[in-house]
């Protein structure tokens, strides 16, 4: 047995002591990683792993060797022990919000049953093999087998939205034999075995069997509820726990995520690499010439100064003196810089979450910096991500316009006129709907039969499902969103779809109930492009009510239809202009003769064990022709917020949005156009829709090719924008190693790239392909499951939060709810971290070169003896004291223009992409700033205190004397450098900066003061230097001539940068400040909606499963009340669930070949991310 | 100096109560504070570079820095210095006197005049050096006296005794004594009052260095478990047996040598010569003087060498031509500067003034 439960899990129903032998985990989760007893050791392990720590570690104990030690070992372990500490904060706050988390989703209610008793249990206390109650819109608590549900034969609908990211429905059913077990008694009762597969992370498999009264039953994934899936149109239902907690699938899924680096860091880390190559070389310089001095010079002064003892010869004593240096040039990458940093992002982190303008008020939530390392890159990105459903569209559908014997109702109002009431005259009325023409409402008021006939295809031909829970209340259950918002307009318009049993359909037509005996249902596929029902009237008239693609319908009117047909085509022409969604509505009047022969026809291909699909298909196709056209609908999927301006935003800032979907091609191009990524003005198109490796190569290439063409006239030049559109299956191909440049190249010559069709997977592929060949930031945006792994590959992923799902928010480094506020987070946030991070960094090494690089010519002078130039204590606190709030506070709160600015010049956004403001060539001029500053520094005292006396003849050049003019000529120096850096001065930064001067000579004179050398005499023997030396105007006159030269250089150069070569954002800044003329926001209006666009209408754009024809005429999902009046029984007893999803994965060879490559990627993605 | 203006930047339509349902009860918004702050809208004064603040700022700075140069280096000039390079002439390490005589051309002045000795070549500065001291000993410390600091090592202790003051320092305090003589027209010889004390920092001669033995006046009391710096020829209780306020740890010559010098090239104050009491005579009358040297100090192993300096006094110190002349250089760079940019500025630059910013 025991080896059996490594291989199997046994679970047996009710029975806690049985299921407690296996030790299987508890349904409670623990994201957290300490508690209070393991803290400390944990994290101060996982900090010295940062090999800053470690460096910083090792300085520490370098200096408690005294022969080496030039600082006293408090210069290192202050800012080290103020680093671990402030980490350890943070780390144990973050910890804090995980157990927090944890204990929200730990803690919360689910209904188990014990002792057959429904008692009310935390979902942590839910075992295996407990029975769980859910009811209507909850989350399942953990991975359930679907005992039984209050849904007719055990069905239930669940939502996977945070599982794999697909909306639509589906449909999980439980065994027949547990499914009668109904009620609470019953099921306490229940004592079956499951014994299945040990815990994995494959969504879509799952194999076991149930042993029940001797009877084995096999289990699939059909059977299962996993857990963050949410009950959907089912009043309740119960499961079995098969895996709990961590097992589950869900948990199983949540990799440890990746820790993110960004390219500022990377930066940082290779010059700070450098840097301690030059500091090494320093060194060596130094001991070279420590031993050439101790050789010439130190030898002989032996008689005042001996070696010390373990110092035998000049050699050995260079040894040393190297790693004195070290030591004291160890401040050119001080420990704080780190802690700067992300305390800088930490700052800007918060800017985010508390952006009022970033905040949805209709869900509440507020932007959220999840992840406080990234903000700066925020400002480089140069490729956007997008998922569409529920990213770019609410997938709300509206009912928008429609065409109806030619006549096109609800056209776009120029001032939006109230909506129209419709509940005065239709108490049915949905409420949430509405239209705005009211020459549509008058036509159906005046009775005009081609408008009734038109409403009432709507409300017959559909599947959807209808729930009255109380007069008058109707509830429609789609499975589409196009089609509840089809029949929902039909029912505004008073032809109200009310109850369907397997045979009929009953409608309320004008106030008048009617039923219709449905003869038929001509079922939806992605072939047919089109559904069909044949219903009889009760004046027993048989009619057949088509809805479809244009272009399919079109080929299937009576001839008559020509004129019409031309109308209408212009219509949709039209609506497809808008982007909107299209469908053609015709009907065809049937005798009863025709409908007897072809009933015999159906019937027979509906039997046929072989080629049933084509049969059938063969019999639809005979009865849908000659049908009369009535008219064209147009749907709108209805686009988040301020989508299309976004986008146009985004564009002129030089980012390149990529849709990766995993919608229909017709879909995506749909919304394609009513986003504005694509345009009519566009040169062309290109579709990649092949199947196989070579089509797809050759439609590339063909692309390729005539985008990267030059152009052929100037005119072209300007105009030829390409848009590249490539399906799932193609991008499989486009994918392989051997031709990813190829794609990539015709990709990136686009300006607007839509994939359809794709699946998580391939959505993480495409961004590694773009992260790793074009070395630009991607941002991934998405608010699904199945955006999760391109959320996580791409250097910035960024989740739509405030639905219902959170997986891509767990998942993501930001999140928000608008697809809108991108472009303030990457405009306004993201530039200003950028900017104020670059001039953080540059004024941080400057400040630093200056400071240390004193010591390095202070070296020449002074027996390369590693003797510094400043007081020990200066030496402390220079860094975490005297110099680090005025450049933090720039670091947080500086801005060059202000943000309306940078929203309305994206053009501002380039120097982020094209990493103008830090990188290495910056880098050397500041490093060459600071020690041209430090040289300054170190010779202009040595200059004048060499020979200066004080006004009382003594003479100024001691040690000490000088260590107080060079440090305050120092702080006064990098002081004005920092004052001409920073572009805002808010009161902090006065603050800070008055501050920082005024704490410098506080401390300092504090430091000199008697009053602490009596208390500790050896440690501060500057006693009165600061006095004797601050008070000799000698001394300030240095310090000013000293200010002068350091600052009036680069006060020249930046005013020469700004004159001669201004960049955008300086102009901007001028404009602002000096002229203060008020400029009209730069010309971003969307570009006018182009007009004939015939290529692009969209199909049958349902976002449709086939087989709910099948599964209502089988009565299945038909409540046992309204199957009493149904007299045939089900035809297909079972088959219809097969077909629902044998028919999901369409069965083309293309999509077998698509499922090879899959499997192939899924494993490379192993590797990559887990 | 700069163009500048206070933006307080307008408020952005905020909605009141736009949120949700809103009704009582309802959830509570989690609509950040409207605050200046959080809203990154802080009123700011928001510096500009532009040509009307710059090319001023360089014509400002060279018209204050030279005129402050001409003064500093006039002051300077004024000041009269007098320098005898090269005392020593014999080997090290014998006692000799040496006897020189100099003509000194001095001008008629008034007051102070200071006389220093300076040492070229000698560390001061070197780490080790610096750092072989051990202040609470000379702060008067019991227990240090007997058991001074590791830092002194290898002149902490001598014959098993504590060495009082410890380190090498101490141990290398300059011992030569110079005496200055007028020579009268006549051919006599006058000494030259020299004053001794003063010569320290007042913090250095009242806080830092103390005795120890609170009052006790006989230092030899004191010290006596103490043994004298190897170098020394007599213990730190003899400096100054004269002047019970000189002698010891506070003897202004020790504490005068204590304070390191910053470069290997220093002087350091010796004495002071006052200046007449009447004001009417000169410190130093125009002749030939005479400096008697008596020779302890040996340089010559690490080729250093001596000077004896005579100096009046400015405001501004010493004299020290540096000074004035790098504030007229950089006032008059500053200057020239101003003027290129601003034929810069007018030939090519500010494009930006009325430029369309391109979009």
């Amino acid at each position: 047995l025991n080896f059996c439960s490594w291989e199997e899990r046994r679970v047996r129903a009710n029975d806690r002591d049985y299921n407690e032998k296996f030790q299987y985990a508890s349904n409670c989760i623990m994201t957290s990683k300490y508690n209070i007893i393991t803290f400390l050791p944990v994290n101060l392990f996982e900090q010295f792993q940062e090999v800053a720590n470690t460096y910083f570690l090792f300085l520490l104990i370098l200096q408690l060797i005294p022969q080496i030690s030039s600082l006293s070992w408090f210069t290192t372990i202050v800012p080290l022990v103020l680093v671990l500490s402030i980490t350890a904060v943070k780390d144990a706050t973050d910890d804090y919000f995980r157990h927090k988390s944890d204990n929200q989703v730990n803690n919360r209610q689910s209904q188990v049953l014990i002792g057959g008793i429904l008692q009310k249990e935390k979902w942590m206390n839910v075992r295996v093999g407990d029975i769980i109650k859910l009811e209507n819109n909850q989350f399942v608590a953990a991975d359930l087998l679907l005992l039984s549900s209050s849904e007719p034969h055990g069905l239930c609908y669940i939502e996977t939205a945070e599982l794999d990211g697909e909306t639509n429905m589906k449909v999980r059913q439980s065994l027949s034999v547990t499914s009668e077990l109904g009620d609470p008694n019953n099921l306490a009762q229940f004592d079956g075995e499951v014994v299945c597969e040990p815990p994995n992370n494959k969504l879509d498999r799952f194999c076991g069997t149930l042993y029940w009264k001797d009877c084995k039953y096999p289990l699939s994934n059909q059977n299962m509820l996993l857990r963050g899936c949410v009950l959907r149109n089912t009043e309740s239902c119960y499961g079995l726990v098969i895996f709990a907690g961590p097992d589950t699938k869900l948990m199983q899924n949540s990799g440890r995520t990746k820790f993110k680096r960004t390219s500022i860091d990377r930066l940082m880390n290779t010059l700070v690499l450098w840097i301690f190559g030059f500091l090494v070389c320093m060194g060596v310089i130094l001991a070279i010439g420590n031993a050439v001095w101790e050789k010439e010079v130190g030898a002989l002064f032996q008689s005042f100064l001996p070696w010390d003892p373990p110092v035998d010869n000049f050699l050995f004593s260079a040894f040393l003196s190297f790693w004195s240096y070290v030591i004291i040039l160890n401040t050119v990458v001080p420990i704080s810089l780190y802690v700067s940093v992300e305390v800088i992002r930490l700052g800007h982190s918060y800017f985010i979450n508390w952006d009022r303008r970033m905040f949805c008020s209709r869900s509440n939530t507020a932007a959220e910096a999840r992840t406080t390392t990234l903000n700066e890159e925020l400002g480089q990105v140069e490729y956007i991500f997008s998922d569409k459903t529920g990213t770019l569209t609410q997938n709300i559908m509206t009912f928008n316009k429609c065409s109806i014997n030619g006549h096109t109702y609800g056209e776009e109002q120029h001032m939006r006129v109230q909506a129209l009431d419709f509940s005065a005259w239709n108490p049915l009325a949905a409420r949430d709907f509405c239209f705005y023409d009211q020459s549509l409402l008058d036509a159906v008021m005046e009775g005009e039969p081609a408008v009734h006939e038109f409403f009432r295809v709507l409300s017959l031909c559909h599947t959807v499902m209808s729930e009255e829970k109380s007069e008058g209340e109707l509830l429609y259950k789609a499975q589409s969103p196009d089609e509840g918002a089809l029949v929902t307009a039909a029912r505004n318009f008073g032809f109200v779809f009310r109850s369907r049993t397997p045979g009929t359909v009953t409608t309320q037509e004008l106030g008048k109930a009617v039923t219709y005996t449905l003869l038929a249902i001509l079922d939806f596929n992605n072939i047919r492009k089109r559904m069909s029902v044949i219903v009889r009237n009760p004046e027993g008239r048989i009619r057949l009510y088509c809805k479809g693609a244009d272009t399919v319908l079109f080929e299937r009117l009576h001839s008559c239809n020509h004129e019409l047909m031309n109308v209408t085509s212009d219509h949709l022409n039209e609506y497809a202009g808008d982007g909107l969604r299209t469908l053609a509505v015709a009907y065809r009047d049937l005798s009863e003769e025709q409908w007897e022969e072809w009933s015999e026809h159906f019937r027979g291909a509906d039997k046929a064990t072989d080629c049933r699909d084509d049969r059938l298909a063969a019999a639809y196709e005979e009865i849908e022709q000659d049908m009369m056209l009535l008219g064209a609908t147009a749907i709108e999927d209805k686009l988040q917020e301020g989508v299309p301006e976004t986008i146009a935003i985004l564009s002129l800032a030089n980012i390149k949005i990529w849709v990766l979907t995993g919608d229909k091609q017709e879909t995506a191009v749909n919304i394609g156009y009513s986003c504005k990524m694509l345009t009519d003005d566009m040169t062309e198109i290109f579709i990649v829709n092949g199947h196989t490796v070579q089509s797809v190569r050759e439609e590339l290439r063909d692309g390729g090719k005539e985008a990267e063409a030059p152009p052929p006239s100037l005119l072209e030049s300007i105009s030829g924008e390409f848009a590249l559109i490539i399906s799932g299956h193609s991008l499989a191909h486009a994918l392989e190693a051997d031709m990813e440049r190829e794609f990539l190249e015709t990709a990136c010559a686009c300006r607007a790239v839509i994939c359809c069709r794709v699946t998580p997977l391939q959505k993480a592929l495409v961004v590694e392909l773009v992260k790793r060949h074009k070395k630009a930031v991607t941002l991934a945006i998405g608010d699904g499951a199945n955006d999760v792994s391109m959320i996580k590959t791409a250097h910035i992923g960024v989740g739509i939060s405030g639905q219902e799902g959170i997986q891509a928010v767990l998942a993501s480094d930001y999140s928000f709810s608008q697809f809108r506020f991108l472009q303030r987070l990457l405009l306004v946030h993201g530039r200003w971290s950028y900017l104020r991070m670059c001039r953080f960094l540059c004024y941080f090494f400057y400040k630093n070169f200056a400071f240390t690089m004193v010591h390095f010519w202070f070296g020449f002078f002074c027996g390369f003896s590693a003797q510094t130039v400043y007081d020990q204590y200066f030496i402390t606190l220079y860094n975490i004291v005297y110099t680090s709030l005025p450049v933090l506070a720039m670091g947080i709160f500086d801005q060059d223009v202000p943000e309306q600015r940078s929203l309305e010049y994206p053009k501002l956004y380039e120097p982020g992409q094209l990493n103008l403001l830090f990188n290495k060539r910056e880098f050397f001029i500041c490093i060459a700033q600071g020690i041209y500053t430090s040289v300054v520094l170190f010779f202009i005292p040595y200059g004048v205190l060499s020979h200066a006396t004080q006004s009382n003849g003594v003479p100024l050049a001691d040690y000490q004397t000088f260590a107080v003019t060079t440090a305050t000529a120092l702080v006064i120096v990098v002081s004005v450098q920092i004052a001409l850096d920073t572009g805002y001065w808010t009161a902090i930064n006065h603050f800070f900066i008055w501050g920082s001067l005024g704490t410098y000579f506080t401390i300092l004179f504090a430091m000199h003061s008697s009053i602490l050398f009596n208390i500790f005499p050896k440690q501060f023997h500057f006693l009165g230097s600061a006095h004797n030396t601050l008070g000799q105007p000698v001394v300030w006159l240095t310090i000013a001539l000293a200010t002068v030269i350091c600052i009036a250089p680069v006060l020249a150069f930046r005013f020469l940068k700004l004159d001669l070569k201004p960049q955008l954002s300086d102009t901007v800044r001028h404009t602002q400040l000096v002229l203060q003329k008020k400029r009209k926001p730069g010309g971003r209006a969307g570009r006018g909606v182009g007009g004939a666009g015939g290529s692009r209408r969209s199909g049958y754009a349902f976002a449709h499963q086939e087989g709910f024809g099948e599964l209502i005429t089988s009565g299945k999902n038909m409540r046992l009340s309204s199957l009493a009046l149904a007299t045939f029984a089900s035809r297909h007893s079972s088959s219809w669930i097969d077909t629902l999803r044998r028919k999901k994965h369409a069965n083309s060879p293309g999509d077998r070949l698509l499922k090879i490559q899959l499997c192939h990627h899924r494993n490379k993605l192993h590797f990559k991310i887990y | 100096m700069m163009a500048s203006s206070y933006n307080a930047k307008d408020e952005d339509g905020h909605h009141p109560g736009s949120v949700g349902s809103g009704g009582p009860g309802a959830v509570k918004s989690k609509k950040p504070d409207n605050t200046a702050f959080k809203q990154q809208r802080l009123p700011a004064w928001q510096p500009i570079l532009t040509a009307g603040t710059v090319l001023p700022a360089f014509f400002m700075i060279g018209l204050i820095f030279i005129p402050i140069g001409i003064g500093l280096l006039v002051t300077s000039n004024n000041i009269k210095e007098f320098e005898v390079r090269a005392v020593a002439i014999a080997t090290s390490y014998c006692v000799i006197r040496a006897l020189c005589s100099y003509t000194a051309p001095r001008t008629k002045d008034f007051s102070n005049v200071f006389m220093y000795y300076g040492l070229s070549n000698f560390y001061q500065n070197h780490r080790r050096y610096v750092k072989s001291r051990d202040d609470s000993q000379l702060n008067g410390d019991k227990s240090s006296l007997l058991n001074p600091s590791k830092e002194c090592e290898p002149y902490r202790t001598s014959d098993k005794k504590s060495i009082a003051p410890c380190g090498a320092i101490a141990n290398s305090l300059f011992n030569d004594t110079l005496e200055l003589f007028y020579i009268h027209p006549n051919g006599s010889r006058i000494a030259i009052h020299l004053v001794k004390t003063g010569i320290a920092w007042w913090t250095d001669k009242h806080v830092k260095f103390r005795n120890p033995g609170e009052n006790n006046n006989n230092l030899s009391i004191v010290f006596q478990d103490t043994s004298k710096p190897v170098n020394w020829r007599k213990p730190v209780y003899e400096l100054d047996p004269s002047d019970p306020d000189n002698n010891g740890f506070i003897n202004e010559d020790f504490i005068v040598w204590m304070r390191t010098a910053a470069l290997p090239t220093f002087r350091k104050l010796y004495r002071i010569i006052q200046k007449k009491k009447d004001n009417m005579t000169p410190t130093l009358p125009p002749g030939n003087y005479s400096l008697e040297v008596i020779y302890n100090y040996p340089v010559r192993s690490f080729d250093g060498r001596k000077r004896m300096i005579l100096s009046t006094i400015s405001w501004m110190g010493g004299k020290n031509p540096f000074l004035g002349i790098a504030y007229i250089t950089v006032g008059s760079v500053c200057f020239f500067l101003g003027v290129v940019l601003l034929i810069i500025h007018h030939k090519y630059g500010n494009r930006n003034n009325n430029a369309d910013i391109p979009n």
